[in-house]
């Protein structure tokens, strides 16, 4: 059952029926409610079951947002051993937007982990920057991405970002050119990538991680070219459209699975991430591991142009 | 500006006002016939800017310009051979925001007169021949879908082909949301294909005009080997609405400004129009 404290609107009849549960549990006769309890529990999951199996696009982006959510560092606990965090870009910062090291996915399987971070409490949140990087945090990925590739390694990146930083200093440090720079190195990488969109893949901030080999997203993660809000803001001219821009925009993984612009979903836990990060992680190792035993076959220039011809046929157009 | 030509301008007003059931000149016309600079609101004759490659006499501030006209100031006479001109949109969204995206798409043609939010093909800068791009920004803001992804990614195989430097001159206000991801994606599109010209040793010049943003200015505008801006240009990744609203603090005059990104190193030039065609063939000759 779900632990959490942050409720989403859609969340709450499901709460108030865990907090029923809970009551009757700490009531002194408790046992004998036990068939009364037992009867709610079994109400609590249909009903997450069914709020669950019928969400809408703005439902999964909150879903998405969750501050419950588990992020890359929650997610590098339960996917192997043995982690060791690298940091900074070598010009002068370490943007703890984006963390990256190295990770045993396997007794004899080291993998480069580079992935957004966005922190759970306040304090964390602002070391983070709300996992919004900046140009040098992009510029660290790239090195730990050329590491990899020296040594052969296959690279595993989780993204969740609002999306790339948009500040002052961001822009004179050239923010554009630090994305730009990213996608082109990534699609020349030598090594295996998958991406995993776990949160939400906000924008270019989102694609400076993600030219991958193959592209992964969790059940009620999103990937979108805009914030919905953004889109709204400036296609219905208000923000409160958020939800006809979420459902026009396709942002869901579903939906981009349909419109073949990702390769596979991995389920959550029932409840969503938030409710049960070991499963939910179990679940994103599993497709790792899949997907890398498919990748390690394939030769250092396979990969690459595989890569490349993946991103080339992007694109629905008549001619 | 002559003095005849204002006072030509002065007694046709004076006319129109005398008699406004009677009017010698239609409002459009006027228009047609005049401009008023933005910048020092200056207001200069239409074939006097346009001589002056529509650049102001007085300030020299760079209007922005068509992808059509700016081929015609870029290119040798009778050398423009347009390519992939039937790559069109499509709606595969099936995106309705105020009005579904076909009827956006036929409205940005007609505004326009282009196809899509880039013109490509092959043309000769002082008799160098060229892969040549030009972004048009009358089409949806120059906003970069399937079609202006796929058209890049062709100039640079046609590029490949036939051995030719690649230039692309770019404004755009970001990636088209009314093609939701297909439209992030062309970003990654664009970039890896232009990578491929390296390995052939064939130039890519990128040109920056106003205002370049978002998801061009993050993917292949900032890719080219060289990379140049025309004065005063914006140039950015967030626009700047959007920062401040973020940082609550006033952004300097000069911010995303060409000279401003010439300041911190992200540019190689900043160079006016009247000097772009021959700073483009000088490149390329220097790179032959
Ligand atoms: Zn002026």
């Amino acid at each position: 059952m779900n632990k959490n404290t942050f409720v989403l609107d859609f969340e709450k009849p499901l709460f108030a029926l865990l907090n029923e549960i809970n009551k009757l549990e700490e009531a002194t006769d408790k046992q004998k409610c036990a068939d009364l309890i037992e009867g709610l529990k079994k109400q609590f999951y249909d009903l997450r079951e069914r709020i669950y199996s019928n969400l809408t696009a703005h439902q999964r982006l909150q879903i998405a947002r969750h501050p419950e959510r588990p992020y890359t560092l929650d997610f590098i606990k339960g996917l192997g051993e043995n982690w060791i965090e690298l940091h900074g870009n070598r010009t002068g910062a370490d943007d703890e937007a984006i963390v990256g090291g190295l990770l045993e996915l396997e007794p004899n399987l080291t993998v480069v982990i580079v992935g957004t971070e966005k922190g759970h409490n306040i304090k964390e949140k602002q070391r983070r920057n709300f996992g919004m990087p900046q140009p040098s945090g992009y510029q660290k990925a790239l090195r730990l991405f050329k590491h990899a590739e020296t040594f052969e390694m296959p690279i595993i990146t989780l993204i969740d970002t609002p999306g790339a930083y948009p500040g002052l200093e961001a822009e004179a440090n050239g923010q554009s050119w630090a994305i730009a720079k990213n996608i082109q190195e990534m699609a020349n990488l030598t090594v295996p990538v998958i991406a995993v969109i776990t949160g939400e893949g906000g924008s270019g901030g989102a694609l400076a991680l993600g030219v991958a080999n193959k592209v992964l997203m969790f059940e009620n993660s999103v990937y979108s070219v805009i914030s919905p809000e953004g889109c709204a803001a400036i296609l219905w001219r208000t923000r409160d459209k958020a939800a006809s821009a979420a459902n026009a925009l396709k942002i869901t993984a579903k939906e981009l699975l349909e419109i073949g612009l990702i390769d596979e979903i991995i389920p959550e836990s029932a409840g969503g991430a938030h409710a049960d990060y070991l499963q939910t992680t179990a679940n994103l190792k599993t497709a790792l591991q899949k997907h890398l035993g498919i990748l390690k076959t394939k030769s250092k220039e396979e990969l690459r142009a595989e890569r490349i011809l993946k991103f080339r046929n992007y694109g629905i157009f008549t001619q | 500006m002559s003095i005849k030509d204002l006072f030509k301008f002065k007694r046709r007003k004076n006319l129109e006002q005398a008699k406004p059931s009677q009017e010698l000149i239609s409002e459009q016309e006027l228009s047609e016939l005049w401009a008023q600079c933005p910048s020092c609101k200056t207001t200069i004759y239409t074939t006097e800017l346009k001589a002056n490659l529509m650049v102001c006499t007085k300030c020299e501030h760079h209007f922005r310009i068509s992808s059509y006209d700016r081929i015609e100031q870029m290119i040798d006479a009778d050398t423009w051979e347009e390519i992939n001109g039937s790559i069109k949109p499509t709606d595969a969204l099936n995106f309705v925001d105020l009005k579904p995206y076909p009827e956006s798409i036929i409205g940005a043609k007609k505004k326009s007169g282009a196809t899509e939010a880039i013109v490509t093909g092959i043309g000769k800068i002082n008799g160098l021949e060229t892969a040549f791009g030009v972004m048009e920004f009358g089409f949806l803001g120059g906003s970069m879908g399937s079609v202006v992804g796929e058209r890049i990614a062709r100039l640079a195989e046609t590029a490949i082909q036939k051995k030719l430097p690649v230039v692309l001159i770019s404004t755009s206000g970001g990636a088209r949301m009314h093609e939701g991801l297909l439209s992030l994606m062309q970003m990654a599109k664009t970039s890896s294909a232009l990578l491929a010209l390296k390995k052939h040793k064939l130039l890519f010049i990128s040109v920056l005009t106003d205002p370049t943003y978002g998801g061009v200015s993050a993917s292949f505008a900032m890719l080219g080997d060289i990379i140049m801006a025309e004065p005063k240009a914006k140039i950015g990744f967030a626009g700047p609405r959007v920062i401040e609203e973020t940082i609550r603090q006033k952004l300097p005059k000069d911010f995303q400004t060409s000279e401003y990104l010439l300041k911190h190193g992200q540019i190689d030039l900043v160079v006016s129009r009247k000097e772009l065609k021959k700073t483009l063939a000088q490149l390329i000759k220097m790179h032959k």
